[in-house]
């Protein structure tokens, strides 16, 4: 087997920050599936599509260029596990492309720093490199098979879209990840407003916080209205929303309805690669997954 | 009239006709071949339970009521889900315009105080979302590195990111107007 490239990992802020569990089930998972990953020394914030972009765009640009020129330095594409980080990436050198003074007034803005930028690094999110290895190869890794669970995936909006610019099939019903889910064994659910957003982004969970959590609850009861056991997501910042607006729910509505685990998708994957759960984070959720994982493990 | 409904008056002299110019200049190119059809607020999740129309916000924009969209809270109720970019028959790009406004509104100081401390948090630590002991503890507990490989355990890579805020004139911009 030859060797692929090796990956700059770029965390972002809410994985290594508030998630750190999310972010140990990917480096124990991605390794194992021939995944080289690299960490990605000194990056900071992508910076946030919703709200540093919101701000100033400028900012927003030269921040990005200054994480991707880090990669580019490096002599690697990066890779992130967050749809925000990836949509920032993506955008930005698509903007850099089309815009050669652009790419001129960030070149600028970075040579204090000693950073030389083309634009010539790519952005992968880590779902597309699991996805290029083929599912076949992926269910050749799958030991512990997760039959009989049921799962609603949560794909998120800045994987898949603006599409002119994503690597993926062009539609609006997309397969990939729930293909990726059921190559573990376990049933991806169909749900009312599955391609619906998880209602954090855009600085609407920071600002508005109400009717970002009305959003995540349509979702949830849509889910859980079609027999989910668990949420599936690839994104940190769709996994927080879903994490953390359950209790806020249940403290609102003074009921415990709402306790459907948020499993990021490395999680899934290593629970079917056999995996010990603790490795892989499962135990410090804000949901409880001890359910779910004692089912599992049978 | 012999009804009740208030019926709003838009006085000729809240029109900026060039308000929409630097919307177009700004990128948002196609911003006037907008047929005013619905699309964008139809498949707005945030406009399903709020009264935040994308379609009214366009035709304001088109219409030039600068002051009016620029100080509207509703302007920030986006997620940037991106549907209404993704919809739109005239393939205009709508969200892209929404962060064009909020760039504007943002300059004239209009900026909410949450997301101020999001931006002053960038500017401290180089993330939006900082770390704190909790998950520090976390991190240990996960045999991870207790302080991340980004900014935060490098002093050099945070004074680089500062230097740029500083250059950009980000810094200035939240940290001047409107300070708490």
């Amino acid at each position: 087997m030859t060797q692929g490239p090796t990956y700059s990992f770029f965390l972002g802020c809410v994985m290594p920050n508030r998630f750190p569990n999310v972010e140990k089930s990917i480096r124990e998972v991605l390794p194992r599936l021939g995944i080289q990953i690299e960490d990605l020394q000194g990056a900071s914030c992508c910076p946030a599509p919703g709200v540093i972009r919101s701000f100033c765009e400028p900012t927003w640009l030269a921040l990005a260029s200054r994480n991707l020129a880090l990669a580019e330095n490096k002599g690697q594409d990066i890779v992130t596990g967050c749809n925000g980080c990836y949509g920032t990436f993506k955008e930005t050198l698509a903007i850099l492309h089309a815009h050669p003074q652009k790419l001129k007034d960030v070149q600028e803005l970075l040579k204090d720093t000693g950073l030389k930028f083309s634009a010539r690094v790519d952005a992968k999110h880590l779902v597309e490199l699991i996805y290029n290895l083929g599912v076949d190869k992926l269910k050749e890794k799958v030991t512990h098979p997760l039959d009989g669970l049921t799962v609603a995936v949560h794909y998120g909006c800045h994987l898949v879209k603006p599409s002119k610019n994503r690597p993926w099939k062009q539609t609006e019903r997309h397969t990939f990840l729930d293909e990726l889910v059921e190559a573990t064994g376990a049933t991806s659910v169909k749900y009312k407003d599955k391609f619906m957003c998880c209602g954090a982004g855009g600085g609407v969970r920071g600002s508005n916080t109400p009717v970002s959590i009305d959003i995540a609850k349509e979702k949830l009861d849509n889910m859980i209205d079609a027999g989910a056991e668990a949420i599936v997501n690839v994104c940190s910042f769709c996994h927080l929303q879903f994490e953390m607006s359950q209790p806020q729910l249940n403290k609102e509505m003074g009921e415990n309805h709402y306790k459907l685990p948020v499993l990021y998708y490395t999680q899934l994957l290593g629970l079917a690669m056999g995996l010990e759960p603790d490795s892989l984070g499962l135990h410090k959720h804000v949901i409880s997954t001890k359910e779910l994982v004692d089912k599992i493990l049978g | 009239m012999t009804d009740n409904i208030s019926r709003e008056t838009i006085d000729a002299e809240d029109f900026d006709p060039s308000f929409v110019d630097k919307i177009v200049a700004a990128g948002a190119d196609r911003i006037r071949t907008c047929i005013q059809c619905g699309t964008c607020s139809s498949v707005c999740p945030s406009g399903r339970r709020t009264a935040f129309r994308t379609r009214e916000l366009i035709r304001k924009a088109l219409l030039g009521l600068r002051e009016d969209v620029l100080s509207s809270p509703d302007l920030w109720l986006c997620a940037t889900c991106l549907t209404c970019l993704e919809r739109c028959p005239r393939q205009i790009k709508v969200s892209d315009a929404i962060i064009i406004m909020r760039n504007m509104a943002v300059k004239e100081g209009f900026m909410l105080p949450q997301h101020r401390k999001s931006a002053q948090k960038l500017i401290q630590t180089g993330h939006a979302v900082a770390l704190d002991d909790a998950n520090r503890e976390m991190r240990v507990e996960l045999g991870l590195q207790e302080i991340p490989p980004t900014t935060h355990s490098s002093e050099k890579a945070l004074a680089d990111v500062r230097s740029i805020l500083r250059k950009t004139g980000f810094e200035e911009t939240i940290e001047t107007e409107g300070a708490e």
